[in-house]
Parts: C-alpha cells; structure tokens; sequence
C-alpha cells in the first residue's frame, strides 16, 4: 500500500476501500519502523494526524459532496514551512526551540484541500546544501542505499517519498533543492515559476530564488498537488495574480510535434554512463513524437558564480533575525549586546550558513557591492535572456538533473565548491525564475538518475504532460528501494 | 496575517526581549528617540565674525515625518502610538521566519500629496531597499528604506524667516522608510528593554538641501515643514510624541569659499529651541577649531540638552556598512499619472496659498497672514470666527493672535482645546463691533465666557454691560460731574489739561465703564470747555 500512488490512494479513499485512519496508522508505523536509519523526520505529529484522519473520515461518511480534492491523504512538509503550533526547525539548531505561531500558506493550502500533515521533514540546514549533510539533525540516507546521500536541501521530503514512508511531501527549490534529491531518491519533484507559490510562512533563504513545490512518485501526483499548493497570496507581493489551471488536465494529451531542446551546454561534460541513460530516456520521448533539437544557452557556465553571489548576499540579510532576541537559540549569559550576538549566531548557525552568510556580508560590502552584486544581477539578466531565446524556438528542454547520481555521505563534506558544483544544472532555472521538474529516467549502479524538464514561464502543465506521458511509457518511477533492516 | 503577540517586559517577569548588556547601554543615546517638542526660541543666531575672517556656516536638514496611517508600513498591526508595550506588534513586525512585508499603499497617497506640495519631481517608479545592522529594536536586521531610487525627487519649499526674508529651500529628496521600535533603557536594572509596537510605522524621510546659512532659517525651515504635513494631513504634528525629529548635518566655511566644510550630522534634537541650540553651539564649536588651526572630523555628534553641547557618537570610519541591496521581497514601486492627478485632486490649500489669500482677500500683514497661517486650525478658527463676525479681518486676526493665543499658552492648551469656540469669539467681537460693548469689557466679557462657556451676549445682558451710547443720558452725568467738582473744573479750564483724565475717569466710574469712550471724550471735550 505504502508505495501507491497519491492517485491511487485517493480512489481508494473514495471507494472506501481503506480508511484515512486505517492509511494515516499505516504510514506512521513505516515512520516509526524505518526513520531511525533514514533521518528522515525531524517532527512526527502522529497524534493531530490521526485526529484530523478521524475527521475526514467522518466527513467521507456524513457527504459525498463537494469534498476537499484531497481529503484524508498524508502529506509531509519541509522544516522551514512555518506550521503553527509545531516546531519548525530549518534543520538549524538556532531554531530548535522554534514553534511558529502561525501557519505558511502552503501548509494552510494543503490542509485546506484535505491532506493531513504527519510531520516536518529533515534538511539542510536553512536549505543551504545539496546533499542533506547540513542538518542540525544530522544527514538522511538515500533509501535506495543508505550509505549515500539523498540531495538537498530538501533531502528529508524527497527521501521519505522514495522510502513510502509518506506518499507525497512538500519541498522547495532555491538553486536545485526540490529537482536535485527527486533525482538522487528516483522520485518526481517540479519547482514552479517564480511566484506560482506562495513564499509566506516559507523561511527565506534567497528570496528572489525561493519558491515551493511538491515531491510526488508520479507527474500525475506532482499535479495534484500543486493544484492544491498555488495560487495568489496577498501576504507575498512576489506572488503571481494569474489563476491556477488545473494541472492535471493536460497530462494525457499527446506530445507528438513538441520540440524538445537538448542545451548542448549541458550534455558536453557528462560521464559516459550517465550519457547513456539519458539518451535511453530521451529516446522514449522521441518516441512518443517529441523532436529533439540541440539548442545552445550560451552563458550556463556562469550559474554557479552568479548563484553563489546572488543567493548567500540575499541569505546574509534574511538570517540576520536570528539575533537571540526574540526568538530561536539565544548564547547562556551574554556578556554585553556584542557578546549576545556574537555567540548566539557563533553557536546557533552551522559551517556552511556562516560560510554563506560570510560570502554575502562581502559580496554587499561597500566597494565590493559593485564588482560583485551588481555584475552577478548583470549576469542573471543574461542567463534569463538565453532562456527567452531558446523557448523562441522549443516548447521544453530536457537537461541532466545532476551530474552524477547520489554520492556518499561524507564524500564531498569537506570541499564546499565540489559540493557546489551538485547543482551545476538546476541554478539556471532558478535565476530566470523559470518551472523545472525532475524524473525518474533510469538507474546506475543501484542509484536513481533524473532528467529534467525546463519550461518558459508557467509553463507547468507542459513540463508535467510531458513527463506523465514519458512516466506511461516507462516505469522507472515505480520502482521502489527495498528495505535493508 | 497578523499575530499580536503581546510580549511586555516587566521587572518582575524578564522576558525574551530584555537583552543583558551594557554595550546597549553605552550605545543608548545613539538610539534615542529623537524627540522635538513644540518649545520655541526667541535666541539670535550666534555672529559668525571669527577672529581672523569671517565664517559662513551650510545647514541641511533630514526630518522624519510619522506618516498618519492606521496600519503599519508593511503589515496589518496597528501603528497608533502609546498603545501597551508590544501590544501593536504583529508576526511581521517581530520579524519571524516567513513572514513577509506586504506594502500599505495609503502611504503612496500621503508621499505624492507631499511631493505635489513642494513641486517635487514624483518617480513613477521608486524601489524599496534593504538597510542592513543589527540592533535588538531592529528586529529583521535591516530597515526596509528607500535608498537610490526615492518616491519623490527634488522640488522647493518656501519659507519666510522671523525677520521677514522669503527664502525658497531645496528638498534634495523625500522616501518612505519604516521606523524601528523603542529600546528602553532605563526601566530595567542593568537590561535593555525592548518594545516593537513603533517597529514598522511608516516614516517619509525629507532631506533638504545644504541651503540654510543660520540655526534660525534651519528653524524658519522646520516650522515650515511641519505646518505643511500638518496641512496635508500626512502626519499627526505631534512633537512630543515623535511623529516629526530631526537630524541636522552642519558644516562652516570662510564667507565666499565655493567648497563645503567637513560636516558633522547632530542627532537626538528634541525640539525648535533644541534644534537652533544644537546647531548655534556646533557651528562655534567647528569654528573654534578651524580658527585654531584644526580639522573637522566627519562624525555623528550627540546634542545634549541639559549641557548645551554636542559630543562625538561615532565618527566616519566607525560607521556602519548598511550593505544596501534591493528588497528581494518587494516589487519596485509603480505610481501612475492618473494616481497623480487624482491625488493632485484632492490637494488642500497649501500654507503659503493661504498666506498669500489673507493678505489679498483680507488685507491683513504678511506678518499676520504668516503667524495665522502656520498652524492650520489656527488659521481655520481664525476664518471660523470670521464667518460669523460683523468685526473686520484685522480686529479678529488681532484677537486670535493676541488675547485667545495668550489665553491658551498660558493654559498651555492648543488651539483644538479651546474652551471658547470660534463662532463665540466671532459673536463676542459683533458686540465690540456694533458699539454694544467697549474693548475694555470685552476683554472682560471674553474671560468671563472662557470660564463659563456661556455666549457673550448672554453675559453681556446677564451683568448689564451693554455700553452707554445714549448721548442725551451721557450729558445728563457729566452736568451732574461738572456741579458736584467746581474746583477742578475752574483748575482746567484754567490750563491744567491734565485733570480731562480726571473726568474721563469719574465718568466712566459713574457709568460702571460702560460709557463708549469715543463718545466720553468728544462730549467732556465739548462740556469742560464752558
């Protein structure tokens, strides 16, 4: 039952073939079985979730109309999604003591259309990292193998997707966060345009590159999900005022005539076996009537360093609340005001959230805010126009997720630019403020690859047709880790 | 959303927001709430003769002006002042994870009105900034302000000084920032108390050109200011409360030098006589140097009221690097033409429109029209009492400035505090108007309805203070004056002009003061000649 689809589970629901109840115990017994070796969780709420599994049930019994789309399905949200009256973390120990008084919009959203919240998931610490080894909580394993690493920073929610241990999850996307753990877990994530989801109640990490998406086994589950996840939210002026089409309508028309481009830029440095398992995959959409055209994004090699300006400049002013003052760990017996704050963020903050913060405070500094800040917004410009050129001429793109599979933990803790190097495919979409989704399109060695599928500006449905037709015609995506106990 | 989190700090139960620290204290008065009460100076502008040549000192002002909205700048928490502490502080305001600013457009309104009213240049697009330090009453560690691209550009504002000088002084700039909350220093043994209720009230920061060469036009400047948000309705005025402070940035050079002196920025001014002191004492301060041969150092000087003097607070290389970058979580700032229009609409008469009214429409002094005009209720109770006056401009604007004003400083109430309302005065003044009463019972009458509320005619009629113009009654006593005092008659009319006041005096003694007095003397004039 645990590795069915959100879509199935959801006919089940509605043919009462199974209770919210009766599904809410069984994943919570996968939770408590198989989260000591996975790290996946860093907050159960078993008990609210079987209480609200209880109401819904009763709801399904007293009416059968206009029902939430949803109702009684599990969800698990990342650990920066604020969820009021439950402690929400970011993986940071400088909000290990954190309880958020209210609720994201996100998490209201879901629970408006039915899901039950069983908990808040592991992840990199305020979502800086790539491989989930930044968590105050320590790392999660890849359920595939357990000595590898999941991705980040979402690792928590992807890794429990894969696992069964939840059947969809919430993460978000910064430089690569949502597609890259899809990748590395064999599950399918989307990151939707900049502005589809609301970022309120989301802890900021580089505002102008955040945005929330849903970590699903199949499209079709990534489409429900976000049905009930965007949308216009007057408490985030970034947020788009356009209406939310149902996602789920375009999954089954056919992508003959589509014009696929392949960014040359991004299939030039990839490793033989990877190279391989990505043509296989390619093939079946050529099959399915895609044509593949190579395209060019001339300045893709400049998203790293723009990234990593851009992103640790916005973090350093985000993550200037953690103070001590008001909230979160504050330092024993602060000395004087410097002393508060000097140890409270000393201690509180982990090595890569200083290194971040450090590279900001810099990047903003007065004499260095030109050469840095300003070029990086310069070059930013330019990898959103190679986009604007390349959809002139092709309806999607179809790029490596990664560049390899999963890693082993610990294997690139101590190099942070190698580790920087994981995203090397998913920055640019996230500097043009573009949707981008990760699939499931093969294995190496016993490990997950993704592809992935970048769309112009809402441009969703598309990117989301395509892969539930490549997910009709190939069935990477049902394949499930076994568990090691 | 908004979550009021009420998080008051108290001696007996320390809370989260009490920060242990005697760095905060040491930085206190950096972050004192520049305060200006309405305290006014009658103190002459320091000569500027040094020893050797003579100085010229160069003003600019940046005032931040409380803009008079219900809700905060960028949540939905009230932004009324005085409220309990911390009471008025949302999750926004409190900076917790993900929360978000949304803008309060009411202040677009109230900056254009302002802009319009200066013949400012307004950008139809402007961009909200990040401001980046770290304070406890900060709470996001950064103050979202307005730093490159401003709401409103340059534009003019004309001020006439106390000694008549139309002056015409450039606004460089005016943007919308948001003010921090309150660090409380001395209500907690050795902690810093924190209250975020002000955290988050909008503010429009308006800097003035370096154009002002005295502490009197700076004060000339202010008063001007504050008189025209005041008419704008923009802002409360209230100066006690802080919804008008001031920072001055002051520099002198030799008289005719083209280039501008090091300056130093004075904080903490707390009101008009504070400002013109502040300012009088840094410029000797700065030419006692110079003429010594020093060099003035860019700084932030602290004024200390109780001392008179400004001292240094933190000098340039110890200032802060505020990082400021665009606020990712804001869109820039779009303010159409026809927003323009339609707020340039509903403009009022602006104070120098109406100085310039009240000298044409009632020929009054350009002294008169400037003192009525430089509080707008004033001013309206002064037109009020007009309206319903059969007395001339001038008599009412002379009662308004003089007896009412008297009154009301010696209270110490404002003009909206007034126990006699403008149509009694005006009711008063038709009884002086129309002979009924003389000036000397109306200042009576008008004492009498200050305590009691009560209409002057009711007064009037109540204690029988209608003037005598009966001329025919009025000869009939001074006859009797003349039989009953044979020997200071003859002494007059023998050449002592002196004893004419003599009888002025008996006659109204006789009369109970209700005699018109014209009419006294044209009669006695008439009578004691024989």
């Amino acid at each position: 039952m645990h590795f069915k689809t959100l879509t199935e589970l959801k006919l089940a629901l509605q043919k009462k073939e199974i209770s919210s109840h009766e599904l809410v115990s069984h994943y919570l017994k996968r939770i408590e079985r198989f989260n000591p070796q996975l790290n996946t969780f860093i907050t159960v709420t078993g008990e609210s979730a079987l209480q609200e599994a209880q109401k819904a049930d009763a709801l399904r019994a007293s009416t059968s109309e206009n029902l939430p789309p949803l109702l009684g399905l599990p969800i698990a949200h990342k650990d920066l999604f604020c969820t009021d009256g439950v402690k929400t973390s970011c993986g940071s120990k400088m909000l290990d003591n954190f309880i958020a008084p209210y609720d994201a919009t996100v998490v209201r959203k879901c629970r408006d259309a039915g899901l039950i919240s069983l908990g808040k998931t592991n992840m990199d610490e305020f979502a800086m990292g790539s491989s989930n080894e930044n968590s105050f909580y320590g790392p999660v394993a890849n359920p595939w193998n357990t000595a590898y690493v999941p991705g980040g920073s979402s690792g928590g929610s992807a890794a429990a997707v894969a696992a069964g241990l939840v059947p969809v999850s919430t993460g978000t996307d910064t430089g690569g966060s949502i597609r890259q753990p899809a990748a590395l877990c064999g599950i399918t994530g989307l990151k939707p345009t900049y502005g589809r989801v609301s970022r309120y109640g989301m802890t900021a990490f580089a505002s102008s590159l955040d945005q929330g998406g849903p970590f699903a086994k199949s499209a079709e589950d990534v489409a429900l999900l976000l049905n009930a996840m965007a949308g216009f939210d007057e408490h985030d002026s970034t947020s788009l005022n356009v209406p939310v089409e149902d996602y789920t309508q375009p999954l089954n028309r056919s992508i003959e005539g589509l014009k696929i481009g392949l960014p040359k830029e991004y299939f030039s440095h990839l490793n033989a076996p990877m190279q391989k398992t990505l043509d296989e995959a390619l093939k079946v959409l050529e099959k399915l009537g895609a044509t593949l055209v190579e395209i060019s994004l001339p300045h893709a090699e400049l998203s790293i360093p723009t990234y990593y300006v851009l992103a640790p400049a916005e973090c350093s002013s985000n993550l200037s609340r953690y103070d001590g003052v008001r909230f979160g760990y504050r330092c024993e017996n602060p000395q004087d005001l410097n002393d508060l704050y000097l140890r409270s963020r000393g201690e509180g903050f982990g090595t890569e959230v200083k290194r971040r913060i450090l590279i900001g405070t810099y990047v903003l500094s007065a004499g260095y805010y030109e050469a840095y800040y300003l070029q990086a917004q310069k070059t930013r410009q330019l990898i959103k126009q190679d986009f604007d050129e390349a959809f002139k001429k092709v309806d999607a793109i179809a790029a490596p997720t990664t560049p390899t599979p999963a890693f082993k933990i610990g294997e690139k803790v101590s190099d942070p630019v190698t580790m920087y190097q994981c995203d090397i495919y998913t920055l640019a979409l996230n500097l043009a403020g573009l949707p981008g989704l990760s699939m499931p399109a093969g294995f190496i060695d016993g490990l997950p690859v993704g592809l992935q599928l970048m769309g112009h500006y809402m441009q969703e449905s598309k990117l989301l047709n395509i892969a539930h037709q490549y997910q009709c015609h190939s069935d990477w995506h049902l394949q499930h880790p076994t568990a090691r106990e | 959303m908004n979550i009021p989190i009420t998080l008051e700090a108290t001696n007996n139960t320390p809370t989260a927001f009490q920060v242990a620290t005697r760095r905060v204290r040491s930085r206190a008065a950096e972050c004192t709430d520049g305060y200006m009460s309405s305290e006014t100076s009658t103190q002459q502008s320091r000569s500027l003769k040094g020893e050797g040549c003579e100085w010229e000192s160069v003003i600019g002002l940046e005032v931040h002006v409380q803009l008079a909205t219900k809700a905060k700048l960028f949540s939905g928490a009230s932004a009324q002042y005085g409220a309990k502490p911390n009471s008025q502080a949302c999750a926004v305001d409190l900076a917790f994870p993900g929360v978000l600013p949304v803008l309060n457009r009411e202040v677009l309104t109230m900056a254009v009105r302002f802009g319009l009213s200066v013949n400012a240049h307004i950008a139809q697009r402007s961009i909200f900034a990040r401001k980046n330090y770290f304070y406890p009453d900060l709470p996001k560690g950064y103050q979202i302000t307005q730093f490159e691209h401003p709401i409103i550009g340059r534009g003019t504002l004309p001020v006439i000084t106390e000694d008549g000088r139309n002056l015409s002084i450039g606004i460089t700039r005016a943007h919308l920032e948001e003010d921090a909350g309150k660090s409380l220093h001395d209500a907690f043994n050795t902690m810093t108390g924190v209250d975020l209720n002000r955290a988050g009230v909008p503010l429009l920061e308006i800097v003035s050109e370096p154009e002002l060469r005295s502490a009197a036009e700076a004060v000339a400047y202010l008063k001007t200011l504050h008189a025209l948000v005041c008419y704008l309705q923009i802002c409360d005025g209230n100066l006690q409360e802080g919804s008008f402070r001031c920072d001055a940035n002051v520099s002198v050079r030799k008289k005719g030098d083209p280039q501008f002196g090091t300056r130093a920025e004075i904080k903490n001014v707390n009101s008009f006589r504070f400002v013109e002191r502040a300012i009088d004492y840094e410029i000797a301060r700065q030419i006692q140097i110079l003429e010594q041969g020093g060099t003035i150092v860019q700084e932030t000087r602290l004024y200390d009221s109780v001392k008179n003097e400004t001292r240094s607070m933190r000098s340039k290389e110890n200032a802060n690097d505020y990082r400021y970058f665009p606020d990712p979580d804001l869109l820039p700032v779009e303010v159409s033409h026809a927003f323009i229009e339609e707020v340039a609409a509903t403009l009022p008469e602006l104070p120098w429109q109406k100085r310039l009214r009240l000298q044409q429409e009632y020929a009054l002094s350009e002294y008169d029209a400037n003192v009525l005009t430089s509080n707008k209720t004033l001013c309206d109770f002064f037109e009020e009492a007009l309206a319903h006056t059969k007395a001339s401009a001038k008599i009412t604007a002379n009662w308004v400035m003089g007896e009412l004003s008297a009154l009301l400083n010696k209270n110490n109430l404002s003009i909206e505090q007034s126990p006699i309302s403008a149509r009694a005065l005006g009711g008063l003044l038709s009884q002086l108007a129309d002979n009924i009463i003389s000036g000397k019972i109306a200042k009576t009458v008008f004492e009498k309805m200050w305590a009691s509320g009560e209409e002057a005619v009711v007064i009037i009629e109540r204690e029988g203070l209608v003037q005598e113009n009966d001329s025919a009654a009025l000869e009939k006593v001074i006859d009797e004056l003349m039989l009953a005092n044979p020997s200071q008659l003859a002494e007059y009319r023998s050449g002592k002009d002196r004893l004419f006041g003599y009888f002025v005096g008996l006659v109204m003694k006789q009369t109970a003061g209700k005699a018109n007095p014209a009419q006294v003397n044209a009669l006695l004039k008439k009578k004691l000649k024989g």
